[in-house]
């Protein structure tokens, strides 16, 4: 195929982007249009891609490759395989569902929908590239639109949270930097299947290859976020505004686990290996420190943010299992914790718009109210919490099944036996949020709160249909993300 | 003797003198276009004679004491761009100064005259004269609003800088005293020919060294002799500072690669010697400069600490130069010499920090402030202006799409490929210390509320060099081959 069809999708939002900033008007109607125009393509593309995508041969497809700086040897390559082209459909996806989600934004619009579509273009960037520095700086530029999207449109301490995240992410970036620079020394090269096929061949490395690789892996722990870094997400996406919270919590935090098998298990395949012991105790600490911290929680944003950290925790574990099973199961789980956050960011930003209020001791009985809030919110929750028939479940289930029968690592089965406490304490937190916010006695000042428009309704909906396709037949998603994990598997064994 | 090969120096010294002249003769109500509008010719002049002159490379005029390579063509065109984007940049801001028009474009002039000598001398005594042509034209231009602070920062600036030329001379004689030599190239020969290079057996020459580095040092404006740079960066006229930020360290930087890859890498091991000093340096420089830009209220002492922190990253390709030199290996030495990050660094870090200061510029000349508190709302007031300032700081972040990340992905690659990995993770953790008060600025900017919805207001040619600078800050950030290319060819000369 001779159009560069990846190169479309990835600038078209950046186009959409810069048209928007350009505007002069102030028709806030045309500006939301052009967003959802802008979205929307990229979308039906991915879908098609999606679909033309050669799940016979596999492989690396839709691959559009130039020279770009001549004396770096950095190319424009752009590519994706089984591991990205799931991950590009759910960014594409979330990124037009981010743009309807912000309808009822009306403080200066043009600059927030021309940042958000920056956002959208540096995240397919990073899933997309296969060049080191292209990746790296589509990695950094998101950055940007993240700070200027949480500090003008957040709320609460939205200077503190978004400088936070700012630092945080560049902290971690930094040592990336350092570690890709490492790895450029040692191949020479920035293309990043040739590394991750050809090893990095140690021959005149700088340093060992265990601190290349904790120097990557500490860049995508942060962004995972794996404790102990986690700190900045609950502020960040208790302060985001909610189509950036749904963004933060969607598809954001998938670049570190996406980074963590593309750079750091496919090209330090023995280092992985050999720490995937620390790794996966941190992951369980995760699990069971994040949904604890979870249940202590009140603010309905907070209580969401926590709970991705625990969820996160069940991706590294799938990871780090380092089995074909196990990493399927990771990266369906971050399919499913992007739709489903996304899902429960957007109606916890909905009770919020409506409401008013944020605080779950003081909501209450809103099931009266507003049935098909409460409706989709339940259904949310309990795809969080791994109920069958929801993406959950499928991907939480392959997981467990996943490391339960790894042999990469020892004492497998009782690391699985321990993560499974987490999915306890998350039917814990979630049904007591649901209880608190919907049920119990009917709150008379709340009689006036609206219900969902029409509008919210069709993405309601959307994102409830792919929850439970995907819950009812992952193999949808699993037989894609299987070809891009066998041979990322195969490199370790 | 061949003077066509000096022509740029030429045109510059011409244009110096006739713009003084012409400011005797010419109708005060046209003064302000002529001047500067002479002072662009000239520089124009030399920027294409420069270019012509690209890849003659004669290494010896004039008795050895001046080359006329590429890379003194290289930075002929740095300095020549620069001056040009200052003198646009003074359009607004030459009116403080009514009176003394011609003396403010003439000494910008020769300033940049004693640049571009310093870029392309070969010889200790022809590189301490075109150095204090520099300098001295500076001292001047700093003390040119007259009022206290500018008044008080020149003496300053003026009594450092004599110390600091003391310091040079004195290093330069001890090199003469032990080699015998002023000329670069028979000074490498005469330490060659002493036969034994430890630092014990040779201290003249070792401290000699030592000193020259602490002399340069006040120009690059690296810690330990930084005291002048805050003062001096909130005292002088903010064109001035523009100037002085970019051209002069990069003369200093020009003029260090120079004489250390000339006449000290006789031995891999003296190369390595002054490659640990540089790297020592560049440690302190980023750390002392980014910790004490944090706590600045004043937009112009903030750049001050900031160009100080970026003098440690440029550092990071001098130490990387020096230990590349003293590496024995069998790498191709083309792809690994990092001097070539130093001059890419250079173009980038020019046309970054000139941007910074013009927005700046553009903007106190309505607030009449340089406080940080009162660049608030200028997101709303100053769109373009602000918009094109944030574009800056983030390449002086080093974050892409700009020129910044490039050049520290530049620089720092060829540093870890010469073996300093830990270096590059200092440099890298100083980024995000920096990202702090550089987006602090931004913050103010965007989102705190204006003190006046008034607009703001700037003539054509500022926004000429602002849009010019934010260009190639892009272009720079995005297709960088070229201007690496250029670099690679300005410094292949150093390698043996």
């Amino acid at each position: 195929m001779d159009f560069n069809w990846l190169s479309t999708i990835l600038f078209l939002p950046a186009a959409g982007a810069i048209v928007i900033a350009l505007y002069k008007g102030a028709n806030e109607k045309l500006i939301k249009w052009l967003a959802t125009i802008f979205t929307a393509i990229p979308f039906i593309l991915a879908v098609v891609l999606f679909i033309a995508f050669n799940r016979t041969t596999g492989g690396v497809q839709f691959e559009e490759k130039y020279l770009w700086i001549a004396p770096l040897n950095a190319y424009y390559h752009l590519g994706v395989d089984g591991l990205s082209m799931p991950l590009l459909l759910l960014t594409t996806f979330l990124g037009f569902l981010a743009v309807l989600i912000s309808w009822k934004v009306h403080e200066r619009p043009r600059e927030f929908f021309a940042w958000l579509l920056l956002l959208e273009t540096s995240i397919i960037g990073v899933f997309v590239s296969l060049d080191l520095l292209l990746f790296f700086i589509m990695w950094e530029i998101e950055v940007i639109p993240m700070y200027f999207l949480i500090s003008i449109w957040g709320s609460g301490r939205k200077g503190y949270s978004a400088t936070k995240y700012v630092i945080y992410t560049l902290f971690g970036s930094a040592l990336m930097l350092a570690g890709i620079l490492s790895i450029y020394f040692t191949t020479h090269s920035l293309n990043m299947l040739d590394i991750a096929n050809q090893g990095l061949g140690m021959a005149q490395s700088v340093m060992p290859a265990a601190a290349i690789f904790w120097l990557l892996f500490i860049g995508f722990a942060v962004k995972l976020p794996m404790f102990p870094f986690h700190t900045w997400l609950p502020d960040a996406h208790t302060d985001a505004p909610t189509a950036v919270s749904v963004m933060l919590a969607g598809v954001l935090i998938k670049m570190g686990g996406y980074g963590m098998i593309r750079l750091c298990v496919s090209m330090f395949p023995v280092q992985a290996q050999q720490y995937a012991q620390i790794l996966i105790i941190l992951a369980l600490i995760g699990i069971v420190y994040g949904a604890a911290v979870t249940l202590m929680q009140t603010d309905i944003k907070r209580l969401i943010a926590y709970s991705s950290i625990s969820h996160m925790g069940y991706v590294l574990l799938g990871i780090f299992a380092l089995g074909q099973v196990s990493m399927t199961g990771a990266t369906l789980q971050m399919f499913s914790h992007g739709v489903v956050t996304g899902l429960l960011f957007a109606m916890a930003g909905l009770v919020i718009h409506n409401v008013e209020v944020r605080d779950l001791r003081k909501l209450g009985g809103l099931a009266k109210q507003a049935p098909i809030i409460t409706a989709v919110f339940v259904i949310a929750g309990l795809a969080s919490l791994g109920l069958p028939l929801t993406s959950g479940f499928a991907a939480e289930f392959i997981i467990f099944l996943g490391s339960y029968t790894s042999t990469a690592v020892a004492h497998l089965n009782v690391y699985t036996i321990i993560a499974i406490i987490g999915v306890v304490l998350t039917a814990g937190y979630i049904l007591w949020m649901l209880q608190q916010a919907f049920y119990g006695p009917v709150k008379a000042e709340y009689n006036n709160v609206k219900d969902a428009d029409n509008l919210e309704k069709v993405y309601m909906f959307v994102l409830v249909a792919v929850i439970m396709l995907v819950g009812i037949y992952p193999a949808i998603l699993t037989d894609v993300f299987k070809l891009g994990i066998t041979p990322i598997v195969n490199l370790i064994h | 003797m061949n003077l066509s090969l000096f022509i740029p120096e030429i045109a510059l010294a011409i244009t110096a003198v006739l713009v003084i002249m012409l400011d005797l003769f010419v109708r005060q109500s046209v003064r302000k276009y002529v001047l500067p509008g002479v002072s662009l010719a000239g520089l124009i002049v030399a920027c294409v004679f420069a270019v012509i002159m690209w890849g003659d490379n004669n290494p010896a005029l004039f008795n050895n004491m001046l080359a006329a390579d590429n890379f003194a063509m290289f930075f002929k065109l740095l300095f020549a761009g620069t001056a040009f984007l200052v003198i646009l940049a003074s359009a607004d801001y030459a009116s403080k100064f009514e009176r003394f028009q011609g003396e403010y474009y003439a000494l910008i002039l020769l300033s940049t005259l004693g640049m571009t000598l310093m870029a392309a001398a070969t010889d200790l005594i022809s590189l301490y004269v075109s150095l204090e042509l520099t300098s001295i034209s500076l001292y001047v231009l700093v003390g040119f609003l007259k009022d206290r602070k500018s008044t008080e920062s020149a003496l300053k600036y003026l009594l450092l800088g004599a110390i600091a030329s003391a310091v040079l001379l004195y290093g330069m004689t001890l090199i003469f005293g032990t080699t015998g030599q002023t000329q670069l190239i028979y000074i490498v020969q005469s330490i060659t020919s002493m036969g034994n290079n430890t630092p014990a057996a040779n201290p003249a020459v070792f401290m000699g060294i030592v000193l020259l580095i602490a002399g340069f040092g006040f120009k690059i404006a690296a810690v330990p002799f930084q005291m002048w740079v805050p003062d001096v960066y909130e005292g002088a006229p903010t064109t001035i500072t523009a100037f002085l930020s970019v051209g002069s360290k990069a003369a200093g930087f020009a003029i260090i690669m120079r004489v250390f890859l000339t006449s000290f890498s006789a031995y891999p091991s003296m190369s390595h010697d002054w490659g640990i000093i540089f790297a020592a340096l560049a440690v302190v420089s980023m750390i002392v400069g980014n910790i004490a830009a944090i706590p600045q209220t004043n937009i112009k002492r903030m750049l001050g600490y900031s160009s100080i922190a970026q003098a440690g990253y440029l550092m990071v390709g001098l130490a990387a130069a020096g230990v590349f030199t003293g590496l024995e290996s069998s790498m191709p030495s083309g792809e690994i010499m990092a001097q070539k990050g130093v001059l890419f660094f250079l173009v980038s870090y020019a046309l970054t920090n000139l941007g910074a200061f013009i927005a700046i510029i553009a903007i106190s000349n309505k607030t009449n402030s340089d406080n940080i508190a009162d660049f608030a709302g200028m997101g709303r007031r100053a769109p373009v202006l602000a918009l094109a300032l944030t574009l800056c700081l983030i390449s002086l972040i080093g974050m892409p799409p700009a020129a910044g990340f490039m050049a520290k992905f530049y620089i720092f690659s060829l540093a870890v490929k010469n073996g300093l990995l830990w270096l590059v993770i200092i440099a890298a953790i100083n980024s995000v210390i920096s990202a702090y008060y550089y987006l602090r600025v931004v913050k103010v900017m965007w989102f705190s509320e204006a003190a006046s919805p008034e607009k703001v207001p700037s003539s054509i040619a500022p926004k000429v060099a602002l849009a010019l600078c934010c260009l190639g800050v892009l272009l720079l950030g995005i297709i960088p081959g070229l201007v690496m290319k250029l670099a690679e060819l300005a410094s292949n000369m150093f390698s043996f």
